[in-house]
C-alpha cells in the first residue's frame, strides 16, 4: 500500500464509522485531492461531508474550529503547508487556545493535515516546513508521519482524538510503499525504532528518516559501527523515554532534519540531550539540517540547501572520525 | 492602437504561444521542473493588458511568462530562468513562477494565491505619495477573489482612492474547482462594485482587453481612484503541466476554445490593418525563431555557482558572531 493510500484508507474508515467526521479543503472533493489523499471520498460520503472550499485557508481552519464547536469532527486539508501561514491566526489563537481559555469547557476534536517540505524544484514559496513553529504552540499535538503503517494508524487516532492535531505529511512520501498491519494497536505518540543499533543514535522524522536509512549502510561501513535510527513520529509531545533508552545504549546523538538549522525543530532535541543526557554522551551531539536560506529553484542549489543521503553520510563520517566512534 | 502596435501585439501573442509549447516540450525532456503554469489560450489577455497599461508597475502571479515578455523582459532570459540557469531573469533561483524585473516595473511572479494583491496596494500608496500618476496594475485569477487578501485590498484601495487597477483573469477555474462551486456568482467584478468602477470584457478578444485596460488606466491617471477590470478567458491546458485537466470534458474544452485569441486577432490585422498573408507569416516566423533561440540560449547557459545559494538572502550580508 502507498503512503497516500494508507491515509486515504484511514480517512475512509473513520468517515464510514462516524458520520460526524467531515473533511474540507481546496480540491479535496471532485478533484480527489492534490496528492490524491481524499480520492473517492466525495463519491462515497457526498459533498456535504467532503467539502471543496474556495482558496481561503484562514476560513478552512477557522470553519473547522467552528464545526468542532458545533459537534463535528473536521479534518481540514491545507493544500500544502506553505499556505497554512494564512491560517496561523486560526491555528494558534483559536484552535490551540480555546480549550485552555475556556478552562476545558470547549473541546476541539479536529485535525489539520498538510503536506510540506522540499519536493522537487518548487522554489521558495512552495518548499517550506513549519513543524518548528507549530511544535512551539502549547495546545497543539503535532504528528509527523514517515512510515506507511504509522500513517494509517496515526491519522485514525488523530481524527478520533478529542484534541486538536496538526498532522504533517511530506510531499515526497505519498508514493512510498509499505505494509499496513490493520490489527495493530499503535500509539502514535511513541517514537518508532526504524533500525536498531548500538553505537550512534540518529534521530529524525518525516522524509529525512528515509534519507538517513539510505545513508546508514555506508556510515556503518566507513566507521565500523552500528547505528540506531529513531523516527520521532510525534513532535509534540516528544517520546523522550525512547530517546533516553537509545542514548544510554549508544552514548552518541545525531539529529537530522530537513528544515533550516537556526531555530529548527532539532534544536529542541539536542538541547534536551544537553540538559538531561550530558553525562551519558561520549561525543558532542551533531545536528544536520538545512541551510538558513529560502529554497532555490535550481536543482543543484536546492539539493545543496538540505541534507541528502550523501551529505548525511559525509557529515556523520567526518564527525564520527573526529570523535572516535 | 496603430498598425505597428497591433503587429507587435500579434507578434507577442504568437511568441507567447510558441514559448509555452517550447516550455512544455522541455518540461517533458526534463530541462524544466517544478511547477509550470502555461498561459495557452490566454495570450491575448496577457499581452493586450500589459501593452495597454503603458507605464506603471505590474504585480502578477505564477502564470506570468507572457506578461513578462510583453513588458520587454528578454525571452531568452525567461527561458533560461525556467531552465534554472545563471542567465535567467532570477539567476535560476526563482524558476517559472518567480520572474522579477524592477527595471521594467515588473514585480513577479508571486505563487501565493492573492498574496501579491496587498503588495500592489502598498505600491500604489507609494506612487500616490510620490505624485506618480501612472498607477499600479495587479493581475490575479478568479480563485484569488475568494480570499481575504483580495477583499481587504478592495477596501483599502477604495478608502484611499489609490491609483490601482485590479485585473481579474477569470478562466472559471482554480486548479480543478469551477468558480461556480467556490463563489455564488460567475462575475467576480460584482465583489468590487460597491467599492469602485468595474468593467467586464471578453478576455479572448485582445483588442477589447486592450481598449478596456487603456480606458481604466486613463481613469486612474485622471484621479478616479481604483478600477476593477474582469476578463473572461479560457486556459487550454491543465492548471500546470502536472495537472491532467481531467475535470473538464472534451465538450467543455471545445466550447471554451472556439474563440481562439490568436485567430481572432489575426483577422483584426487582416481586416482593419490590411496586413498581407506574407506580413503575417513573417511575424510568425520571427516569433518562432525567437523561441528557438531562447531554448538554445537556455540550454547553453551555465548553471549558477554553488555560492549563489547564500547570496541575496539579505542586502547586507552578516554572519553569526562566533567568537
Ligand atoms: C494561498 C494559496 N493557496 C493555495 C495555493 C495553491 N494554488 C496555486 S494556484 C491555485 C489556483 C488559483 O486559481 P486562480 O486564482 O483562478 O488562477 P489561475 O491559476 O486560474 O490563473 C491554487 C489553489 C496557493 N498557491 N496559494
Ligand atoms: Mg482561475
Amino acid at each position: 500500500m502507498l503512503y497516500r493510500e494508507a491515509l486515504n484508507k484511514a480517512l475512509d474508515e473513520v468517515m464510514n464509522a462516524d458520520d460526524t467526521v467531515v473533511t474540507l479543503g481546496e480540491d479535496v472533493g471532485l478533484y480527489g485531492g492534490s496528492f490524491r489523499v481524499t480520492e473517492g471520498l466525495v463519491e462515497k460520503y457526498g459533498e456535504k461531508r467532503v467539502i471543496d472550499t474556495p482558496i481561503a485557508e484562514l476560513s478552512i481552519v477557522g470553519n473547522a474550529v467552528g464545526m468542532a464547536i458545533g459537534g463535528l469532527r473536521p479534518v481540514a486539508e491545507i493544500m500544502t503547508g506553505n499556505f497554512s501561514l494564512l491560517a496561523f491566526d486560526q491555528i494558534i489563537n483559536h484552535m490551540a487556545k480555546l480549550r485552555y481559555m475556556s478552562n476545558g469547557k470547549i473541546t476541539l476534536p479536529m485535525v489539520v493535515r498538510f503536506p510540506q517540505g522540499v519536493s522537487r524544484q518548487l522554489a521558495a514559496q512552495h518548499s517550506e516546513s513549519y513543524e518548528q513553529m507549530l511544535s512551539a504552540v502549547p495546545g497543539l499535538r503535532v504528528l509527523s508521519v514517515s512510515d506507511v503503517n504509522y500513517a494509517y494508524h496515526a491519522l485514525k487516532y488523530a481524527v478520533l482524538s478529542d484534541d486538536p492535531v496538526i498532522f504533517i505529511e511530506h510531499e515526497l512520501l505519498y508514493n512510498k510503499k509499505g505494509e499496513v498491519n490493520f490489527s495493530q494497536n499503535l500509539d502514535p505518540f511513541k517514537a518508532r525504532i526504524a533500525k536498531e543499533g548500538s553505537d550512534i543514535t540518529i534521530v529524525s522524522y518525516l522524509k529525512m528518516v528515509d534519507d538517513v536509512m539510505l545513508a546508514v549502510p555506508e556510515i556503518e561501513k566507513e566507521l565500523g559501527c552500528s547505528c540506531e535510527v529513531i523516527d520521532l513520529c510525534s513532535l509534540n509531545p516528544v517520546d523522550y523515554e525512547s530517546l533516553k533508552h537509545s542514548i544510554e545504549k549508544t552514548s552518541r546523538l545525531v539529529m537530522v532534519e530537513e528544515d533550516h538549522k537556526t531555530g529548527g525543530y532539532g534544536a529542541q532535541i539536542v538541547s534536551w540531550a544537553a540538559e538531561e543526557m550530558f553525562y551519558t554522551l561520549d561525543a558532542p551531539p551533531l545536528r544536520l539540517a538545512g541551510e538558513d536560506v529560502p529554497i532555490p529553484y535550481n536543482r543543484s542549489l536546492e539539493l545543496a540547501s538540505i541534507p541528502t543521503p550523501e551529505s548525511i553520510t559525509r557529515d556523520i563520517v567526518t564527525w564520527g572520525k573526529k570523535n572516535d566512534v | 492602437m496603430n498598425k505597428l502596435e497591433a503587429e507587435d501585439i500579434y507578434y507577442l501573442m504568437v511568441l507567447g504561444r510558441a514559448f509555452e509549447y517550447a516550455a512544455k516540450e522541455n518540461y517533458m525532456k526534463g530541462n524544466i521542473s517544478g511547477f509550470l503554469h502555461l498561459d495557452i489560450g490566454q495570450e491575448g489577455f496577457s499581452v493586450a493588458a500589459i501593452k495597454a497599461f503603458e507605464k506603471g508597475d505590474i504585480f502578477s502571479t505564477y502564470r506570468e511568462h507572457i506578461m513578462a515578455m510583453a513588458r520587454d523582459i528578454e525571452t531568452k532570459a525567461i527561458m533560461a530562468e525556467l531552465f534554472g540557469k545563471q542567465t535567467g531573469v532570477s539567476g535560476g533561483k526563482g524558476g517559472s513562477m518567480h520572474l522579477f524585473e524592477p527595471s521594467r516595473f515588473f514585480y513577479g511572479g508571486d505563487a501565493i494565491v492573492g498574496g501579491h494583491i496587498p503588495n500592489a496596494v502598498g505600491c500604489a500608496y507609494a506612487r500616490a505619495l510620490q505624485g506618480n500618476e501612472d498607477g499600479v496594475m495587479v493581475i490575479f485569477g478568479d480563485g484569488a477573489t475568494n480570499g481575504g487578501a483580495f477583499f481587504e485590498s478592495l477596501n483599502i484601495a477604495a478608502t484611499h482612492k489609490l491609483p490601482l487597477l485590479f485585473l481579474c483573469e477569470n478562466n472559471e477555474y482554480a486548479i480543478g474547482t469551477n468558480i461556480k462551486r467556490a463563489a455564488p456568482f460567475r462575475e467576480q467584478a460584482k465583489k468590487a462594485e460597491p467599492y469602485m468602477l468595474t468593467y467586464t470584457v471578453d478576455g479572448m478578444d485582445a483588442k477589447a482587453v486592450y481598449e478596456t485596460v487603456r480606458k481604466a488606466q486613463i481613469q486612474i491617471q485622471e484621479g478616479h481612484g481604483p478600477v476593477f477590470v474582469e476578463a473572461f478567458t479560457c486556459r487550454y491546458e491543465g492548471h500546470s503541466v502536472s495537472d491532467s485537466n481531467a475535470y473538464r470534458s472534451p465538450q467543455e474544452m471545445n466550447h471554451c476554445k472556439v474563440k481562439d485569441p490568436l485567430e481572432k486577432f489575426k483577422k483584426e490585422l487582416q481586416e482593419k490593418w490590411l496586413c498581407s498573408e506574407r506580413e503575417i507569416k513573417s511575424i510568425e516566423a520571427k516569433a518562432q525563431k525567437a523561441v528557438d533561440e531562447a531554448v538554445e540560449y537556455a540550454e547553453n547557459s551555465p548553471e549558477p555557482e554553488l555560492d549563489a545559494l547564500f547570496e541575496n538572502v539579505f542586502y547586507e550580508e552578516r554572519k553569526n558572531v562566533v567568537s
